[in-house]
């Protein structure tokens, strides 16, 4: 069965709705990680999941990015292991340097909880590989602190990459470009601001839920093919 | 210090002899209004406790309720008004900390948060706006950090709040009942005072919260820290999971006098303890002062010696202070010491119980002339009106509020905010739907049947997602006690509230009561907040995509009865007239055929009909489907009124439903049946609002452009004005 990690931070609270998602509707071995923790070796992919870690203080996810459970994450990084960061995960890894760019207050300064729509930029990664390219996905958005912020070299080398992974369909928060979430240069660790694990329940999500499974779909295709 | 003369001669009398400087500062805290409820426990009794799925165990915070299959449900409401009035990002957001941990200390997970928002005049006033836009965020800073969704509430604006706010907190909670906290202690088992520093923010908050605001005692504000909440909430979680908590209490108002005391005193015990294990923020404190610190992010756990190390362990994993404070005696006494020093030693029965008071109450003389009307200028333009009720900060959409909060952690959330009641997926099958309500310009005019028709309008609510009513939590907000005429006001709202909880058979398990609301002007009107809980037992059938050539049917009579109402007060600057009415009979009858109607899956959506009545929500139903509807209020059921009071109206009991044509004959057939009053007044289809008198057109209005007003004015108004 394939194993899954899911990083808990002092003050992540989307772990446990993650962890539901994972074990309860895709039947995926999912281990909580204590962020003083470290990674067993065996495991097929982590997510490090949404929240305020250490209260969103000095700036969201920088004093996560200094956990002990940091290096075994840069480790598996850089050995090819599935990466997600979502929400609170997602400025987690752009802190510990692992994914380019950073995450500036919303335009608005304040806290956004809505349902909005992604738009699939980049089907190559672990957890898109089986969108058609421009799909659409229904998804809620809550954050403070979710305007992606790339200056123009840096998004000229995103695109030529293939870095941008998700795009809101209109401007939602000032995000440069509408971008919604990134990859690595290999493509590995995805971060993204929405929450996949709010929307793959037809029961709460008030729009359509197969989208958003996709992303999790799209991990157990790339896992399988491994195994 | 707040102790009257009376109350000291009374102490010095139970004790039979000088209380010490620190006893003082003890009995001052817990014999406060906010702590000892001297004026209102008497009263509060007659509300039906009681229930055949009401849990009661010594020591709760929180009402306690079975929803089967093993799990249970906690539910409490507070409130932060004297310290929001001051400092309203840190009195909301400390507001929202405490009711949090009500839940938690019976040793459940909080799973939700209400929030119920007042403040003066915003279009008017700047810094009733700054008070606004600051508690707004308070709410929400504190509850997403979290994790806890707030998903539901209320906001609404009054002259009678200028310079003033009232900040309403409810929290609901879930887990197993195998898990409640049981709150039973053995001598010898240590008591632990665990979570954030005690410093000298709050000191004496509650004696601040017990007087009107005239003597402006800033640091008795608390200040918020989220993250020490969170992490205590995770924290006592694993350490309920191991069986370490014996017992457990949150510290709130009164600080570790009130925590300590009224431990001992439910569980018939007495502790011993001393302030110099407490971990302080300050090197310096007196023992006072560390007895009455309202610091926020505290718990009291008690334990047993064997215990003591895993529950430590569990601190140090999370960071988190965990002082062993004191020890349980079996001599009913609260004893405080310093090193060897006593600062305290006091039976604990006098502490917990302050003297009850006996107010004189007498009726209000504005209550003889108050239902009397006056002329009103006729309306010329309807459509215009609708508009600019729409804009009304009473009556435009909210989203700019419940936006800022997180509404989807937890992923329980199934009818999100912004519709009549909130709707949660429960891990047992079930579905648990709650509202808070208030409505202070009917309570003004009526103090008993505005009371009563918070509490319907709450029910309402929850009827109108399919669940049941299964508890409610009051919270009575009401000026100075002292005031025979304002005390026969609160009287009057209990005594209704408590005749419609009794023929309901709805049990009240939670409240509060928060008096001394005063501001510069004068008392705030009589503001009772009314929470109701209600269960769904399958998956909820509503709402539902209304489409073209669905029909409107409307429950429930018409009444002229606009005193209070938006359209009197908003439009015509009027405070008075009748206000509305519950008639017991008919609300039960509309309330049983809504359900029944729900359950047979026979209409697609069903509102409520409230604040702004009928022309109010009937546009709320085509702005938040997209879609137009034309009304007849030639067919609207009730008395022949003129158009403006059907329109306006703010009648109670009535329910606005949404259903499939191919439907409408069985759902006339159960109505009929029931001897419900009802009538098809419309049908959905198009982009406008129409409504219409026998062939006269009076509304006619682009859904789009209602939209747009209503969705943004608020946002407007609090950022652009």
């Amino acid at each position: 069965m394939m194993k899954v990690g899911v990083v808990v931070f002092p003050g992540s609270n989307c772990d446990r709705d993650m962890h539901h998602v994972l074990s309860d509707v895709f039947n995926l071995d999912a281990q909580y990680y204590w962020h003083e923790k470290s990674l067993p070796k065996s495991i097929d992919a982590v997510i490090l999941p949404g929240g305020f870690s250490y209260g969103d203080r000095l700036r969201a996810g920088v004093i996560a990015a200094h956990s002990p459970i940091i290096k075994d994450i840069q480790k598996m990084a850089q050995k090819g292991t599935p990466i997600l960061g979502v929400c609170n995960g997602f400025q987690i890894l752009v802190e510990a340097g692992l994914l380019p760019g950073v995450l500036l207050k919303n335009e608005s300064l304040n806290f956004m909880c809505e349902w909005t729509n992604l738009i699939v930029e980049n089907n190559t990664t672990p957890f898109t590989n089986q969108f058609k390219l421009h799909d659409k996905i229904p998804i809620p958005i809550a954050n403070g602190e979710g305007r992606y912020y790339a200056d123009d070299d840096m998004l000229k080398k995103l695109k030529k990459k293939n870095q941008i992974v998700f795009r809101y369909d209109k401007v939602i928060n000032g995000s440069s470009d509408r971008i919604a979430g990134v990859c690595n240069e290999d493509g590995n660790v995805v971060g993204m601001m929405p929450h996949p694990e709010r929307a793959v329940e037809s029961e709460i999500n008030p729009v359509d839920n197969k989208p958003s499974s996709i992303i999790f779909e799209s991990l157990l295709t790339k896992i399988g093919v491994h195994n | 210090m707040s102790l009257e003369p009376q109350e000291l001669s009374d102490l010095k009398s139970k004790i039979g002899r000088e209380p010490t400087s620190t006893e003082l500062q003890i009995i001052a805290a817990e014999w406060s209004e906010h702590c000892s409820y001297k004026s209102s426990k008497k009263h509060l009794k007659m509300l039906p406790m009681t229930g055949p799925l009401v849990i009661k165990e010594k020591g709760y915070d929180s009402g306690v309720l079975d929803v089967g299959d093993g799990y249970v449900v906690t539910a409490h409401i507070e409130s932060h008004n004297h310290p929001s009035a001051v400092e309203p990002y840190g009195g909301a957001a400390t507001g929202v900390g405490g009711v949090i941990r009500d839940i938690l200390s019976a040793g459940t997970r909080p799973i939700a948060i209400f929030d119920g928002l007042r403040f003066g005049n915003i279009e008017k006033d700047q810094h009733a706006r700054w008070l606004f836009k600051n508690a707004v965020t308070g709410v929400a800073d504190y509850g997403n950090c979290l994790g806890i969704p707030t998903i539901g509430g209320e906001v609404e604006f009054d002259d009678c709040y200028q310079n003033y706010a009232l900040v309403d907190v409810a929290a609901i909670g879930f887990g197993k009942k195998e898990s409640l906290i049981k709150n039973h202690v053995k001598k010898g088992d240590l008591v632990v005072l665990l979570g954030g520093s005690t410093g000298r923010d709050g000191i004496g908050g509650s004696q601040f919260a017990s007087d009107s605001l005239e003597s402006e005692d800033r640091s008795a504000v608390q200040i918020p820290d989220p993250f020490i909440e969170k992490l205590i909430i995770e924290a006592i979680l694993e350490a309920r999971n191991q069986k370490l908590i014996h017992a457990m209490k949150d510290l709130g108002g009164g600080g570790l006098s009130c925590a300590v005391s009224e431990t001992a005193d439910a569980l018939d015990v007495g502790i011993e303890m001393d302030v110099e294990k407490v971990h302080t923020r300050e090197s310096d404190m007196h023992p006072d002062e560390i007895m009455i610190s309202e610091s926020q992010e505290r718990m009291l756990v008690i334990t047993s010696k064997t215990k003591l190390k895993k529950l430590q362990a569990i601190c140090k994993k999370f960071h988190i202070g965990c002082s062993v404070i004191g020890h349980v005696k079996s001599d009913n006494q609260m004893h405080v010491k310093k090193g060897k020093e006593t600062f305290a030693n006091l039976p604990t029965d006098v502490v917990a119980n302050a003297t009850l008071l006996d107010l004189p109450s007498k009726k209000p003389p504005y209550l003889e002339t108050i239902e009397k009307e006056r002329k009103l200028k006729p309306i010329t333009d309807y459509s215009k009106l609708m508009i600019k009720l729409f804009a009304s900060p009473n009556i435009a959409s909210k989203i700019w509020v419940y936006g800022q909060y997180d509404h989807e952690v937890g992923i329980r959330t199934v009818t999100k905010p912004g519709h009549d009641a909130s709707v949660l997926r429960l891990d047992n099958g079930k579905y648990l739907s709650a509202k808070i309500d208030g409505n202070p310009k009917h309570c003004y005019i009526n103090p008993r049947e505005g009371a009563i028709g918070c509490f319907e309008e709450a029910c309402r609510n929850v009827v109108c997602t399919g669940a049941k009513p299964i508890g409610m939590l009051d919270h009575l907000q009401f000026g100075s006690p002292k005031d025979p005429e304002i005390f026969w006001t609160f009287l009057e709202s209990l005594k209704g509230l408590t005749d419609f909880a009794k023929f309901f058979e709805i049990p009240c398990v939670g409240g509060k009561v928060s008096l001394y609301n005063e501001t510069p002007a004068g008392p705030i009107k009589p503001t009772p907040i009314i929470g109701v809980l209600g269960l769904i037992d399958k998956k909820p059938s509503v709402p539902q995509k209304i489409l073209n050539n669905d029909c409107l049917v409307i429950i429930g009579d018409t009444k002229d009865e606009l005193g209070g109402s938006e359209y009197f007060e908003y439009v015509h600057k009027f405070i008075g007239g009748k206000c509305p009415v519950v008639d017991f009979e008919d609300s039960k009858k509309n309330m049983f055929s809504v359900l029944k109607v729900i359950g047979d899956r026979l209409v697609k959506s069903v509102h409520d009909c409230s604040k702004g009545g009928l022309a109010i929500a009937v546009s709320e139903i085509c702005m938040t489907n997209n879609i137009g509807c034309k009304v007849h209020l030639d067919a609207v059921p009730g008395e022949k009124l003129p158009v403006d009071r059907i329109l306006f109206s703010e009648s109670h009991s009535r329910y606005l439903l949404a259903l499939e044509r191919k439907n409408l004959k069985r759902l006339e057939n159960i109505l009929k049946k029931n001897r419900v009053s009802f009538k098809e007044i419309g049908e959905f289809g198009g982009d406008k609002i129409q409504f219409v008198d026998s062939a006269k057109s009076i509304v006619d209005l682009s859904v789009e452009r209602s939209q747009k007003i209503w969705l943004n004015s608020l946002k407007n108004l609090v950022l652009h004005s």
